[in-house]
């Protein structure tokens, strides 16, 4: 017990900051995801065959290929690029990404294309009598979209949607091979330092099961608030 | 885009692709019949072994993969008395140590897959097979495996997906599979994109696969 003590004695408060982490880079994570779902959803609905091909190219590639080698391609790959782009407008120093970024958009693009297929999914089940009406009443597609299709849209994943919260959060641990310190890469480190993996890594998994128990939780309630009056 | 790396690092990665390909098989036949057995657990009358199998289920599905290897191979290693008892010689392989973790991660999804099989068959079949007169044993054989397979089927079809890019982590404990080798190419050429390319599309190809027998297995046993 002594090794998790708060100050310079344990690796408590260590281990508390790098559950933060985890919470800050997964959320981050989810938010991308969900700014490429909105992206890419509606160029997978397209009428455009054109569009609908990118939108697929996008979903197969990332829900195909190992989460870990997408990392390492951003990790490798990620300041290269944007040297690269720097360098066309004539800046030529080295630039460091920094490990959170690097892991914050990698898990987002994993979980992106996991969240468009939900909202794929919820849009084509929302009624054709919905879209009809509000193209009855007159609104314009903004509105129509984000008044009528959007609220009845997210209320319509919010089920899918936590589960691509939960492997989101269990992605985060990959993330530990970039150097990040998150709960693994903490755990990693005081396994290293004291001897005693087995302590540490145990404490991990009671750390995300604990954050997988509590974000159920939240869900769930969520999901009673947004169901009221169905 | 450097053709030459990718023609001299195509043979290496395919090489590495067999790793992959008998680690996820390995595992799938160990987690497939860790599955089964939890899930009957799970579906017979007993609270108490209902309870513990939901217990496996929710702790290997809440926590992530790699902690799970991370525990099994550096954390095991630590505790006297597995170094000597008759287990060791097993787990101080981290091949085995990997197939170990696989194999209990999937067997929990799976445990989780047939479960929800078995208790959406009607009741009403059961109920047939019952007043036809046909015996319990055969009921379960001949009406609830075959209805709880197809069931299961695309469910399935995606967790052996989800596995074969699980097995990726194997590279973390030592392995050289798929991705070790892809990490070991890109860390010492720092080509990420080339090797990316064929990485992925060897995953890509063995996910297309996967993809397909399951679509013809669908067929065969659809009613």
């Amino acid at each position: 017990m002594e090794l998790l003590a708060f100050g310079n004695t344990g690796w408590g408060d260590e281990l508390f900051i790098a559950t933060l982490m985890t919470v800050a880079v997964s959320i981050t994570a989810m938010v991308i995801g969900f700014i490429f779902a909105l992206i890419f959803t509606p160029l997978k609905l397209s009428k455009y065959k054109f569009l609908n091909y990118i939108a697929n190219f996008y979903t197969t590639i990332i829900r195909g290929v190992p989460e870990l080698l997408v990392i390492y391609l951003f990790f490798f790959g990620g300041s290269g690029a944007i040297m690269y782009v720097a360098s066309i407008f004539g800046y030529n120093e080295y630039i460091e990404i920094n490990a959170f970024l690097t892991g914050a958009f990698s898990i987002g693009i994993i979980s992106g294309a996991y969240s468009t297929e939900v909202f794929r999914g919820a849009l084509q089940s929302i009624d054709k009598g919905q879209f009809e009406a509000s193209n009855v009443l007159g609104f314009n597609k903004i509105i129509r979209f984000y008044k009528i299709i959007l609220p009845q849209m997210l209320r319509l994943s919010i089920p899918n949607l936590s589960n691509v919260w939960q492997i989101t959060l269990k992605d985060t641990s990959l993330i530990s091979v970039t150097g990040l310190v998150e709960i693994m890469r903490q755990s990693y480190i005081a396994a290293g330092s004291t001897r005693d993996p087995l302590f540490f890594y145990t404490f991990a998994a009671i750390l995300y099961l604990l954050l997988t128990f509590l974000s159920m939780k939240f869900i769930n309630r969520m999901e009673v608030k947004y169901n009221r009056g169905f | 885009m450097d053709i030459n790396l990718i023609i001299t690092s195509f043979p290496k990665l395919i090489i590495a692709s067999f790793t992959t390909i008998k680690l996820l098989s390995v595992s799938l036949l160990i987690g497939l019949f860790i599955g089964v057995l939890f899930a009957l657990l799970r579906i017979n009358n007993n609270i108490i072994l209902g309870k513990i199998a939901y217990g496996y289920s929710y702790v290997f599905r809440g926590t992530p993969l790699l902690v799970q290897i991370f525990i099994i191979y550096y954390g095991f290693g630590q505790v006297e008395l597995i170094r000597e008892s008759i287990f060791w010689s097993v787990l101080k392989e981290p091949y085995w140590c990997a197939v170990i973790a696989f194999a209990l991660n999937t067997g929990a999804y799976t445990s989780e897959i047939l479960r929800s099989a078995f208790q959406t068959i009607k009741p009403g079949l059961i109920e047939a097979g019952k007043s036809l007169g046909v015996n319990s044993k055969i009921i379960f054989y001949k009406i609830q495996i075959p209805i709880a397979i197809r069931q299961s089927l695309p469910a399935y079809g995606n967790e052996i997906i989800l596995m074969l890019k699980g097995t990726s982590l194997a590279s973390t404990v030592t392995l050289m599979d798929l991705t070790g080798v892809a990490k070991y190419i890109i860390s010492t050429t720092f080509k990420p994109i080339e090797v990316f390319i064929i990485a992925g599309s060897i995953y890509l190809f063995f996910t297309f696969i996967i993809h397909n027998i399951i679509k013809v297995l669908e067929k065969k046993y659809s009613f």
